[in-house]
């Protein structure tokens, strides 16, 4: 598309000339900006030909929704408006998807939950419907602070879940996010997550191509389902309402249908792979015994303990950030976890499900004392030094 | 790996779960194969033309006139099945029929092993059927019946089936109906 002709320019219904997404990822030139998260946010949903949102204000993503309200105001979102919760969110861009709209929402928490039984629905009537997951973790008394724990819930719903670092991956991983779900073979919902309040609220440079240029628009006859067309046959009659009749649908349906759906995040891995890079990143010695698994802000902490524990303690280590959980990255992790002897998992959330996922792949494929540590939750931080302390304690123990 | 014969009764078998995944543009998938796609439709013709009562089962985008693609692919099957030899069963309604299909007549996602077993059907092709839709049925198939499936899809292809064609368009299919004329005349059809 770099080369492309004046003759074959088109322009989407906000006037911005359409890209391929390759293009937009890897090719246009980018600038620096310095902005939060929430506002990276903004500037993806404006080039990315977005049809609809739906928003509703829980923290700490409230700010994501309402700049994207601002995209409406400016002519780059085609419809915004508030639900009336969570659960009429997620159920009205439900609609808008099957309508055949590029539909984007954000949600934290809590808010989660409350919308929590349309996300297996999303995944069920194969709608590509993106929800940015400002994570905030769930607890009574509540808390608004950074944590991740729904995260572990959203697991099995049959959604795509990828886990943005920072800023600059968030930006991207919403763009490749609606590149990767449209695929025919794909078309499930991608939720990204990235961590409230360390991402969402503080401000990092970030790389941001031309805002004249966007994502192509989605087209809904590619759907693996047929789009509700009321003028168009194929779909005018072929689509009861998604539970009538699900009694007449025999038990081997059912099973098939969610088999379908697990498969279709499958297929999603060749496209994931190239539009984000790799399913993972590593940083730090290839070689090292020591190896820290981790997403979003606990991979950057890691990084940093990397860094610390060569300058300070003369010890090797290295980061192996996991890119997307469904799918989660399993040969990946096998591979680079070869040498490891100690594995590490810091986490934002009291349950370790990023140790439980590490430990079912890596069962009777690696050696290594996989090590849940160190966790933190409910708003705490995890310094980096702290990360080092583990580790530290860990092999004096051994 | 999409096996022929019945695979079982539950869980139901989904290849991706054993690797298998759609091929790339330009080639076919046979089993668990990567092939040139003339490879893959003079295979799907053979099956069409040895097995006993090959059906094509057309999807509503072929069965409905919503474009000019959906008018000449639809002209396209009805030749090919007249080289075949084949019978049409429509798959023209995914909604789950109460209290059942009439599987003499028709095919429903929902139960597609009901009419396969009716006809005694052991080869198909699915064409025009919408990919989800496609794949559940392909997969009760693949777990009940020994039937051979062949999809010819338009857009990314359906890793359950045992021979999956991706990008099928009115071009390919003419080319499909040009090898199966030529595999007919091997066979001394």
């Amino acid at each position: 598309m770099s080369n492309i002709s004046a003759q074959e320019v088109q322009y989407n219904k906000s006037g911005q000339k359409i890209v391929s997404p390759d293009y937009l990822l890897f090719e246009a030139p980018r600038e620096k900006f310095f902005m939060t998260g929430s506002e990276a946010v903004k500037e993806a949903v404006k080039r990315a030909s977005v049809d609809a949102s739906v928003s509703y204000p829980i923290t700490p993503q409230s700010e994501a929704a309402h700049l994207i309200g601002e995209l409406w105001v400016e002519g780059y979102v085609g419809v915004y408006f508030r639900g009336e919760s969570e659960f009429g969110v997620m159920s009205e861009v439900a609609g808008c998807a099957l309508a055949g709209a590029r539909t984007i929402t954000t949600t934290s928490g809590p808010g989660t939950l409350r919308a929590f039984e349309n996300f297996p629905m999303w995944a069920g009537t194969r709608i590509p419907v993106q929800l940015v997951l400002m994570a905030r973790g769930v607890n009574a008394p509540l808390s608004i602070q950074p944590d991740n724990l729904e995260v572990g819930f959203l697991l099995d719903t049959g959604c795509m879940i990828w886990y943005a670092e920072n800023a600059q991956d968030l930006f991207d991983m919403i763009l490749a996010g609606f590149a990767v779900a449209e695929h025919p073979s794909v078309h499930v919902p991608v939720i990204t997550v990235v961590d409230g309040f360390f991402v969402s609220h503080t401000r990092e440079a970030i790389m941001l191509p031309p805002e004249d240029i966007a994502l192509p628009p989605y087209n809904p006859y590619k759907a693996p389902m047929p789009v509700i067309d009321l003028e168009a046959p194929p779909g005018r009659f072929l689509r009861d309402p998604f539970v009538m009749k699900s009694n007449y649908i025999s038990y081997a349906t059912h099973a098939s249908w969610q088999f379908e759906v697990r498969a279709a995040i499958e297929r999603s891995r060749p496209y994931a792979k190239h539009y984000l890079r790799g399913l993972i990143e590593e940083f730090g010695n290839p070689d090292a015994e020591i190896v820290f698994v981790a997403t979003g802000t606990a991979a950057s902490q890691a990084k940093e303990a990397v860094r610390l524990l060569k300058d300070e303690e003369g010890v090797d280590a290295k980061v192996v950030k996991l890119k997307t959980i469904r799918p989660f990255p399993e040969e990946e992790l096998k591979v680079a976890t070869k040498n490891a002897k100690y594995i590490f998992v810091p986490e934002f959330n009291v349950v370790g499900w990023l140790e439980r996922e590490v430990r079912k792949v890596l069962y009777k494929h690696s050696d290594a004392e996989i090590i849940g540590t160190p966790r933190v939750a409910g708003g705490m931080t995890m310094p980096a030094e702290v990360i080092v302390s583990e580790v530290m304690n860990n092999l004096r123990v051994k | 790996m999409a096996k022929l014969g019945p695979m079982g009764f539950s869980p139901y078998p989904a290849a991706v779960k054993e690797g298998v995944l759609n091929p790339p543009e330009g080639k076919a998938l046979l089993f668990d194969e990567m092939v040139d796609e003339e490879i893959a439709m003079k295979k799907a013709a053979r099956a069409m033309l040895t097995r006993e009562n090959p059906t094509i089962f057309p999807g509503p985008q072929v069965l409905y006139a919503w474009s000019e693609d959906a008018k000449k692919k639809a002209k396209l099957i009805k030749e090919l099945a007249d080289v075949f030899g084949a019978k049409i069963i429509p798959m023209y309604d995914y909604r789950p029929k109460y209290p059942k299909i009439n599987p003499e007549v028709e095919i429903n996602p929902n139960h597609p092993n009901l009419t396969i077993w009716h006809n005694n059907i052991k080869a198909c092709i699915f064409v025009g059927v919408h990919c989800h839709y496609a794949n559940v049925a392909l997969k009760i198939i693949r777990a009940e019946t020994d039937c051979f499936t062949i999809a010819l899809c338009s857009m990314e292809g359906h890793e359950d089936a045992m021979i999956t064609l991706r990008d099928q368009h009115p071009s390919e299919l003419e080319k499909f109906i040009e090898i199966a004329k030529e595999v007919k005349r091997e066979l001394d059809k």
